[in-house]
């Protein structure tokens, strides 16, 4: 289209560049969240995220091996080693270190540090050592050195096998995974089977008062569950519920059904008169239409609205606190437990990070495989 | 009882039970209470078939009818009951207490001021993203990964972005991206480039935006143009608030410009950016913004697509630039639909709750009434109160409402 006006290519390439900044301005966020999930802790908190893509330059503090391991070479105590494999870290490479905490830089690799009674100590720069003495090494730890390190980009699972396999209590997302999905699953299908049925009578039945209640769902589509909070929450204590799955699976049904009946409706209204008329003729019932002609032919609206019931409730965290989760926190969801987290593990980033993550997780790959369906439900929704 | 098993019992019986009533239902009135059949077979069928549609519908509006209308009213009687008096009737006891709280007062500025930049900022983020990508080849995976917040939770969102707003001592390495870019700028050429000149030309092209909404809005009453047909008799007032809303955005914004260029800014010290009060709102309103963008892009560039090609071409013909193209073919054509996204978005942010819950709990002047009421309800269990504030929401709502309601039916008929 442009081309016509002419200065295409300028244009274009304007265009293209700010697409690329925005999309990267968009994930950033995410990245840096996902990338912490595989940090260690003590990575996450010596440096920004953004550096754990290079190799950064570390500060640590090994030790050589025990006394115990020292050979005995002429007239020397020896005790010789690797300081990285002895400390069980990665393989870095050394630019400068030292033998006290006050000066860790004094000696570059290959010197040799006079420790005065501790002996001398040869420091190699892929962090080989070889430690002697006059007399026999005492004690029961070995010498500190204190390095400079190149290290490569490192990244761990452990933070993964704590959040979902160690089976801590304050931290695991095992449980409260299991529980979203309980939560989820019957949130998500009994409201579909109930607006299903409605959004047929609304939309091929005649009977009076039928606008009226189309302006009804309207209306209620707009109401915030705010309001709801309060006397629903009485009233399930009234009448036994209380606080639990079934409670929580009826307000779910409740706020999905205006959105459900609504996008049912005006996607049913849209199917072909034809196929009824012909199918009343030939002496169907209203039953036998909507079961064999009208739900396989309205799978796409179905898919539409199943995809945003199952990411509102598994995102939701306002009814969750409200009519599931009770003193007892035996019940407790992703999203409050994440919450709760924020709260107590406030500055510990891998734990936080990961159960993010594990909660962002299964909300994306539906959204990755179902987004055409998800897109649909959308413009059906709010074009109209 | 395992919950895993209960919800699959639940699912079985739920679905089961639905399935069955409807079969079944149908079954009694087809066979036994107006049989198809005998002498009354026509009448019968005629009176089945008015009867149907209820059984149809009565799940549906049960449900409706007990978690959405019948709290609205009950929420309504609540508001004026007071719970340590046993629930006793006692007026506007509830507001006049909450309107003497300076939190709620709080709530209610920060929920106006949430009103006026998320969906301003999401819908014109999406429309730009939306035209931008629009002829692209690799504009779908674009727009896919811009659409992707979307599925993620307020609360998942709220991490995500307290990672990004982390501070950390002035000796230390920064971990959170806002910090370290923030470190960066030591008050050069930079940093009056993108912290006070971008700035001032953003609020700029606000101000200007406003004086024309002004002038749109009192042409007709200075120049004496008349519309086509008679006006409404509420054009008049509706035309004045929109025009006094307005002049105030004006003023916000010229004032917020001259700030900009007289405040000392304290280079080189790492904020602590959700304890700044007043600013704080941004940070969190950009989550919110952040999320919101891609809906507003997936609806705004299918209305785009939908733009007659005739109307361009001949534009393009009659030698308008794209900036022409944009602004005075494109986007009249797609009014209707920015509407539509605007007030879906501010029906979000009435509500917004998850995102001030998770990252400050309204600490640090970041109340917003969602979270007062919850806070009100839960924690210092006075239903009373909680009531009214939820109310309030509902009155904030209710214009939208009658307007929906008011194009539904207009598109009904």
């Amino acid at each position: 289209m442009s081309s016509i006006a002419g200065s295409k290519s300028g244009l274009t390439w304007a265009v293209q560049i700010s697409v690329v900044l925005l999309v990267a301005l968009w994930l950033f966020p995410t990245v840096g969240l996902f990338i912490s999930s595989f940090r260690t802790a003590d990575q996450i908190s010596t440096s920004g995220w953004w550096a754990a893509l290079f190799t950064q330059e570390q500060n640590l503090v090994l030790r050589t091996a025990n006394p115990d391991t020292q050979t005995q070479d002429g007239s020397l105590f020896v005790i010789e080693g690797n300081l990285f494999a002895d400390n069980d870290e990665g393989a870095a490479t050394i630019s400068v270190w030292g033998v006290s905490s006050r000066a860790i830089s004094d000696y570059v690799p290959g010197d040799t540090a006079d420790m005065g009674d501790d002996g001398r100590i040869t420091v190699q720069e892929n962090g080989d050592y070889r430690l002697e003495n006059d007399a026999a090494f005492e004690g029961s730890r070995g010498e500190r050195v204190f390095v400079t390190a190149e290290t490569p980009p490192k990244f761990t699972l452990d933070n993964y096998r704590h959040i979902l396999l160690s089976g801590s209590t304050t931290d695991g997302m095992a449980k409260a995974f299991f529980n979203t999905l309980t939560v989820t699953i019957p949130a998500t299908i009994i409201p579909i089977v109930i607006a299903a049925f409605a959004a047929y009578a609304l939309a091929w039945m005649r009977f009076p008062g039928r606008a009226l209640l189309i302006a009804l769902v309207v209306g209620l589509l707009v109401v915030p569950l705010q309001l709801a909070l309060i006397p629903l929450l009485r009233l399930h204590l009234g009448i036994g519920i209380g606080k639990g799955y079934l409670g929580v699976w009826l307000a779910h049904t409740g706020f999905g059904l205006p959105l459900a009946v609504y996008l049912l409706r005006n996607y049913m209204v849209g199917l072909p008169r034809d196929i009824i008329e012909n199918a009343k003729v030939d002496g169907a019932t209203d039953f036998q239409i909507f079961t064999r002609i009208i739900l396989p032919l309205s799978f796409p609206a179905l898919a539409s609205f199943a995809i945003f019931q199952f990411l509102w409730t598994w995102n939701d965290l306002l009814v969750a606190k409200v009519f599931l989760i009770d003193a007892t926190g035996e019940t407790t969801v992703m999203t409050n437990q994440i919450v709760e987290l924020l709260g107590t593990r406030g500055g510990n980033w891998e734990i936080l990070a990961t159960a993010a993550f594990v909660s962002i997780a299964v909300p994306l790959a539906v959204f990755f495989t179902m987004q055409r369906y998800l897109v649909r439900g959308l413009l059906a929704g709010s074009v109209k | 009882m395992n919950p895993a098993i209960q919800g699959l019992i639940t699912i079985v019986v739920g679905v089961g039970g639905c399935l069955g009533y409807f079969y079944l239902s149908n079954q009694f009135l087809d066979r036994v209470l107006y049989p198809a059949k005998g002498p009354n077979a026509g009448r019968n069928i005629n009176r089945a078939n008015q009867i149907r549609p209820w059984l149809f519908l009565f799940p549906a509006i049960f449900a409706l009818g007990l978690y959405l209308a019948y709290p609205v009213f009950e929420t309504l009687r609540l508001s004026f009951t007071d719970r340590s008096a046993g629930g006793a009737f006692v007026g506007f006891d509830n507001y006049s207490q909450m309107a003497a709280e300076p939190k709620f007062w709080e709530a209610m500025k920060n929920n106006m001021l949430w009103l006026i930049v998320v969906p301003a900022a999401s819908t014109a983020a999406g429309l730009l993203v939306a035209q931008l990508t629009d002829r692209i080849s690799w504009g779908n995976i674009a727009k896919s990964l811009i659409f992707m917040p979307m599925a993620i939770s307020f609360v998942g969102a709220s991490v995500i972005f307290k990672l990004v707003y982390d501070t950390r001592a002035v000796d230390q390495d920064q971990i959170g991206v806002l910090n370290a870019v923030w470190l960066s700028f030591d008050g050069g050429a930079w940093a009056v480039i993108f912290l006070r000149l971008l700035p001032a030309a953003i609020l700029l092209a606000f101000a200007a935006f406003m004086l024309y909404g002004i002038y749109l809005s009192l042409r007709p009453l200075i120049w004496g143009e008349n519309e086509r047909g008679k006006p409404a008799w509420w054009a008049l007032p509706l035309r004045i608030v929109v025009a006094v809303g307005a002049a105030w955005l004006l003023w916000l914004s010229l004032n917020s410009i001259y700030s900009l260029f007289t405040v000392a800014l304290p280079y080189g010290q790492p904020q602590t950016w959700l304890t700044i009060p007043f600013w704080n709102n941004f940070f969190l309103m950009v989550v919110l913004i952040w999320i919101q963008t891609g809906f507003a892009m997936v609806i705004l560039s299918a209305a785009l697509r939908g733009i007659p090609e005739e109307t361009i071409e001949a534009a393009i013909i009659d030698g308008a630039n794209p900036f022409d193209i944009f602004f005075k073919i494109k986007i009249p054509q797609i009014m209707g639909t920015i509407v539509v996204v605007w007030t879906t978005i501010t029906l979000v942010v009435l509500k917004i709750f998850d995102i001030v819950f998770a990252m400050t709990n309204g600490q640090w002047e970041t109340q917003v009434l969602a979270n007062y009421m919850y806070d009100k309800l839960f924690r210092a269990n006075d239903w009373g109160v909680g009531s009214a504030a939820a109310i309030v929401i509902m009155l904030l709502v209710t214009p939208i409402l009658i307007w929906n309601v008011y194009n539904a039916r207009k598109e009904m008929r």
